[in-house]
């Protein structure tokens, strides 16, 4: 009943630098009104709203200060970054479903500002932080380079296969003017010279901190036809919450080293007219180089403790296996938790990425892997 | 210095009465056909949906299922011990229970008082209880000192 029955009409950004002047709900209309003027579509006609939790913009704000009329939708996901692609799972299913005509999602973040857990010494999240934080598992980075180690000790994955994860978002945003990485190589040397933040991940595993916003909007395939882009069709959607899953530190199962992403991407397949091997391009979620390799197999690009081994002979570059983040990511364009990732998927099926995939009519994207997650399959 | 201690909940509670006893117990599930342990801690049994538990007592034994060594920026009192380790120690006795820890040299020795280069994946370690704070907090001994 969803496939394809919605597009992505309309995207937005505002620039992305370590610091922006304006606030972050200045940020979001900004974002949210270029989405709009992308599409044609009048403020006035957006009638549904989608963001995600560790957004300091609420959708009342947004909603007022846009000048939209009366909303029916609206939803926020949990779980921070695990939750990018399901906004725009949400707003299909509101548009599919006749909840809501024209849905607008969006991502909104200053380094500076909003939650930020490990940071704060003073209040501490309960369970599960009672069972690391006091052991100096602080930040997410330490969370995930725990799996990291014991990914590379039992699959023989090593940094130069995280090097090869972090050298193609590099090169991609060294192709992309509006990333936070334009001009600025990377090397090997850099990459293997470069200070630990949590051993085994250094600076050059960790995401960008940054300012900016995005946004994204969703019509039915019907209105799509009229509006001033070429759409981009929500093929199909998935959330995943595992078994017994556990937030960031999932290691409490049979197996931690199977993220949200498999159980996404069961669903996700099972919805599709088409599977892995017939993706031209991928926007996967990149917080940290090895959720790569660990979303690779889950999302059934290779198979399980080959996803290390994937990323050799350039299969991640452009003209590779399966070209990746092809704006930067997350590790080079911006950070703004994965919602550049939904707007370079929908510039490689328009044509206009800055390091554009000849033809590409196919397109994965995905949320946060390590916590509840999300995943969108676009095509043209 | 000032490490964090845990903020603990309902659930999570008895697990630190016991540590204040010297004793190391995960909760289980106390139905007479049952008796799955589980952690983190909550309030049913999710193989049979039981209320009932008990606390059960470990070994103490494990070994380091992975690590890291953390760098600041970390929070001022971390960073100050840092590089140090942090674990996870798959438990003898309940194999996919696996407990974030530090391995320390004594049980109150600081954080980085380990060489890192000691630490293997597999390493064989034991449970110790150190006071931070008023609350006993585990730590692990290398078995081969
Ligand atoms: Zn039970």
């Amino acid at each position: 009943m969803l496939k394809d029955a919605t597009a992505i009409v309309g995207i937005g950004q505002t620039p992305f630098a370590k610091q922006l002047p304006e606030s972050e709900k200045t940020l979001a209309c900004r974002a949210i009104l270029a989405a709009l003027d992308d599409a044609g579509i009048a403020p006035s006609e957006v009638d549904a709203f989608a963001s995600y939790t560790m957004e300091e913009t609420d959708e009342v704000e947004v909603a007022k200060a846009i000048g939209a009329g009366d909303v029916t939708f609206f939803s926020k996901v949990g779980y921070g970054g695990g939750g990018s692609c399901a906004t725009v799972g949400h707003l299909a299913a509101a548009v599919a479903s006749g909840q809501a005509t024209v849905g607008v999602a969006w991502r909104s973040r200053k380094r500076g500002s909003g939650p930020r857990p490990w940071k704060n010494t003073a209040v501490q999240l309960p369970t599960p932080g009672q069972w690391t934080r006091p052991f100096g598992l602080l930040r997410p980075a330490d969370e995930i380079g725990m799996l990291a180690r014991r990914y590379m000790h039992e699959y023989g994955a090593t940094r130069d296969h995280l090097f090869n994860v972090a050298l193609a978002c590099r090169n991609r945003a060294n192709q992309n003017p509006a990333a936070m990485m334009y001009e600025r190589p990377l090397t090997r040397e850099m990459y293997m010279t470069s200070r630990w933040i949590s051993e085994p991940l250094c600076l050059f595993d960790n995401c960008l901190e940054t300012d900016g916003a995005l946004a994204c909007v969703i019509v039915s395939a019907e209105r799509a036809r009229d509006c001033r882009q070429k759409p981009v069709y929500v093929h199909s959607v998935a959330q995943g919450l595992p078994a017994q899953h556990h937030g960031m530190v999932n290691y409490w199962n049979d197996d931690p080293l199977s993220g949200p992403a498999w159980t996404a991407a069961r669903h996700l397949w099972k919805q599709a007219d088409f599977g892995p091997e017939d993706i031209d391009v991928a926007q996967i979620y990149d917080a940290f180089t090895p959720l790569i390799p660990l979303s690779l197999e889950g999302y059934g690009f290779c198979g399980r403790g080959e996803g290390a081994a994937f990323t050799e002979g350039g299969a991640l570059e452009i003209g590779g296996r399966l070209p990746l983040n092809t704006g930067g990511g997350g590790l080079s364009e911006a950070y703004v938790h994965g919602f550049n990732l939904i707007n370079e998927g929908v510039k490689q099926l328009r044509g206009v990425s800055t390091a554009q995939v000849p033809d590409a009519a196919t397109c994965l994207v995905t949320a946060g892997e390590g916590v509840p997650t999300s995943a969108i399959l676009l095509r043209s | 210095m000032a490490l964090l201690t845990p903020v603990t909940d309902e659930d999570g509670a008895p697990f630190w009465e016991y540590t204040a006893r010297g004793e190391l117990r995960i909760q289980a599930c106390a139905a007479p056909d049952c008796g799955e342990l589980r952690f983190p801690p909550r309030p049913c049994c999710p193989h049979c949906q039981s209320f009932d538990s008990e606390w059960r007592l470990m070994s103490g034994r494990g070994r380091i299922w992975s690590y890291v060594l953390p760098h600041p920026p970390l929070l001022p009192d971390y960073a100050e011990l840092a590089p140090y380790n942090a674990v996870l120690v798959e438990l003898a006795d309940a194999p996919r229970i696996r407990l974030a820890g530090n391995v320390v040299a004594a049980p109150d020795a600081p954080l980085n008082s380990v060489d890192p280069a000691r630490l293997r994946i597999g390493a064989a370690v034991k449970v110790a209880f150190t006071e931070i704070d008023g609350v006993a907090v585990p730590r692990w001994l290398l078995e081969r000192g």
